[in-house]
């Protein structure tokens, strides 16, 4: 609500004080109750003014926030934007013996990690979200049910532990050779997966990450699958359709808007996550064209090198990197929401 | 109301029955040596009440709470140049020193078996060495069985002490390394998988067949990692072990180090070993609190006097006496109150 209504549905109350509501259809005489009954009212309405006033400072207390923390990335940003410029978007090189940076490679792995994550984790949180609405048995609901709540409940550097002392070996051992031998001779393929098998890489920290938000997406998806109205997937089920027709073309379309919330979510968390990625990595500042070499992310490279970066420019760069991955997030989101309203029209 | 009233009144009560704390020393920086510092501090503490805070928060850090005088002194791997120091009031000196291993994984190699030198090292650092049978490799060990194995180049993600040192060595021994990559707490690794910590490299050498990787000596111990031998200056070939990190500090010149810049690699001497460095304490010349930071001298005096054999039981390297002379002269005279008072008096 703009300041400017509030304002007039205030002046608003002024003008019809309570005291004459109240005086209608009273008999002389009971102005005692009267007046104790207005006063009441004023009390109330007191409290109920404060109340709005300490809701509304505190909507604007996270909006400052957010642009206090905006201003503060920006600021501390200046230094390493005003030194590199564009070039700062578009160099791999992050060099703090010549104090030269770049940016292109975080920001590569960052995305690139994030997509890997959702295109292993949307297909599968859906399908296991299916299972649980439609097919489970029910006995078996519950247990699933508290074990992907578990996953989302997982610190994340245990997951980074696990997938370095665990995960990785497995991949390097008895997976990635067969990998890299069968695409060795794919045109195209071949330069995705090649390399030798390190263990840790992108592609790794893609598989931890599609772990981390397999939980978001199918919960999320769980909830909005059991909210759609029974008698839509009886009708449809009463038409004869299979049971994967109905998922197709009544359960997901009437779902749609919660689906992709609960990715965009889960792609949220992707973006921003830091130590399990900075474990399974391999944090090195190139792009190489092997999903199996390592990289690095925007929030491995500052976690990694906050602490030890002296001088200047190391550090503003390293609030750039910040600066960019804010922005990323917000772009994300900002898609998802154009997409949604897009959707919302077609529909209408 | 009552409940807040009480509340503040059992807090006046506390703060006022708290002893009165004439100085408290509080320091900040290098991870290496926390270990040691926090037992020092322990027992300091047990001997004379009086206690010290130490946040091992990284080097970088370390250097900019002491640049903006926030903690009595600062804790760096990495000396800061004659220059640095003046341009920020500060005195610096050595604690304790700690020798820098290579650790590799070879099938039948075990510790002490496999024979490295500098120029060799940069070289796999460099990528131009790939496989552990190449022959400059062969040439250092000639009845060594070395597999045709892809060398896996593991080094530090995070900006630390440890390659610092690390590096500083391959520049002085490689005219290549000082030309592409050079020497910092982070550089840019031309090859290899970066990983965070000491714990985080020799977890990488641990489960890759056929890395290398560097790591503190203390750590390599406590892990029981295979460690290589090296060919130091001399071109003898010495083993890690105390005796070969302190040959390393005995035979360089600490006296006429400005500001003790002193970085113990490729030192002279048929014992030493040739990656060693030594850690770090910076002071400000001119402290602000006075009686704080002569407690934090004091501190140190105690540690030199009394704090060899624990530093030796954590692995660390105690500083020879004559050095410790050297250092307590420049206490005396550098270290001055508001009115040029010194705040140390040097006991021989």
């Amino acid at each position: 609500m703009s300041a400017h209504a509030v304002m007039t549905r205030e002046r608003r109350d002024e003008e019809a004080p309570v005291v004459e509501v109240a005086w209608e259809g009273q008999v002389v005489g009971a102005r005692q109750d009267v007046e104790e009954r207005a006063k009441a009212l004023d009390r109330l309405r007191l409290s109920d003014n404060i109340f709005k006033l300490m809701t509304r400072s505190a909507a604007i207390f996270v909006l400052a926030l957010l642009g206090g923390v905006m201003l503060a990335l920006f600021l501390g940003s200046l230094p390493a934007l005003n030194e590199f410029g564009l070039d700062f978007f578009l160099s791999q090189s992050w060099n703090p013996v010549t104090e030269k940076f770049g940016a292109l490679a975080p920001i590569y792995g960052t995305l690139v990690t994030s997509l890997i994550a959702m295109m292993i984790a949307v297909p599968f949180g859906l399908l296991i979200a299916m299972f649980l609405t439609e097919l489970c048995p029910m006995w078996l609901r519950r247990p699933i049910g508290i074990a992907i709540e578990l996953l989302a409940g997982i610190p994340s550097i245990i997951y980074g532990i696990w997938g370095l002392f665990v995960l990785a070996p497995f991949l390097q051992q008895h997976v990635q050779p067969g990998v890299i031998a069968t695409f060795a001779n794919v045109p195209g393929l071949s330069a995705l997966f090649a390399g030798p098998p390190y263990g840790i890489g992108i592609f790794t920290a893609g598989l931890i990450l599609a772990i981390m938000v397999l939980p978001f997406v199918t919960s999320i998806s769980r909830d909005v699958f059991e909210a759609v109205p029974p008698v839509l997937k009886e009708a449809a089920y009463g038409l004869g359709c299979s049971t994967w027709e109905v998922m197709r073309y009544v359960v997901l379309p009437y779902t749609r808007v919660g689906v992709i919330g609960g990715v965009m979510l889960g792609l949220g968390r992707a973006l921003g996550e830091t130590m399990a990625v900075t474990f399974v990595i391999g944090n090195a500042h190139k792009i190489s064209s092997s999903l199996l070499a390592p990289g690095t992310t925007i929030s491995a490279t500052i976690a990694n090198e906050f602490t030890e970066a002296v001088g200047d420019l190391y550090t503003s760069s390293l609030i750039a990197l910040g600066l960019i991955l804010f922005f990323i997030t917000f772009v994300v989101l900002a898609i998802a929401r154009y997409l949604l309203l897009r959707i919302e029209r077609r529909i209408g | 109301m009552n409940f807040i009233k009480t509340i503040v009144a059992a807090g006046l009560l506390a703060a006022a029955t708290l002893p009165a704390r004439a100085a408290d020393i509080s320091g900040a920086g290098a991870t290496f040596p926390y270990p040691i510092y926090a037992k020092w501090a322990d027992a300091y503490k047990k001997e004379t009440g009086n206690g010290l805070n130490y946040q091992s928060i990284g080097s970088g850090g370390g250097i900019k709470q002491i640049t903006a005088r926030t903690v009595t002194f600062g804790a760096s791997d990495m000396p800061l140049k004659p220059e640095e120091l003046e341009k920020a009031g500060l005195i610096q000196f050595p604690t304790v020193m700690g020798g820098i291993v290579p650790v590799v994984n070879l099938d039948g190699i075990q510790s002490g078996e496999l024979t490295i030198d500098g120029p060799t090292l940069a070289k796999i650092y460099l990528g131009e060495i790939k496989a552990w049978d190449d022959p400059a490799i062969k040439k250092l060990n000639p009845s060594t069985k070395l597999p045709s194995q892809a060398i896996v180049v593991a080094h530090r993600s995070d900006g630390s002490g440890t390659t610092f040192i690390f590096t500083n060595y391959l520049a002085k021994v490689s005219a290549d390394w000082k030309s592409k990559v050079g020497s910092n707490t982070a550089v840019e690794w031309p090859t290899g998988i970066g990983a965070k910590g000491n714990e985080g490299v020799a977890n990488n050498v641990v489960q890759t067949k056929g890395a290398i990787g560097y790591v503190e000596s203390a750590y390599a111990k406590q892990n029981k990692l295979t460690t290589t031998k090296m060919i130091n200056k001399d071109g003898k070939t010495v083993a890690p072990a105390p005796g070969a990190f302190q040959a390393a500090a005995a035979g360089a010149d600490w006296a006429h180090a400005p500001g003790f810049y002193m970085i113990l690699t490729d030192e002279k001497g048929a014992e030493a070993w040739p990656i060693a460095g030594a850690t770090f304490i910076l002071l400000p010349k001119q402290p602000q609190d006075a009686a704080a930071a002569t407690e934090a001298l004091k501190f140190f005096a105690w540690a030199y006097a009394k704090g060899d054999q624990m530093a030796q039981d954590l692995d660390y390297i105690p500083m020879p006496d004559s050095v410790v002379k050297v250092v307590q002269k420049v206490w005396s005279s550098e270290v001055k109150d508001s009115s040029g008072k010194p705040l140390f008096a040097a006991s021989n």
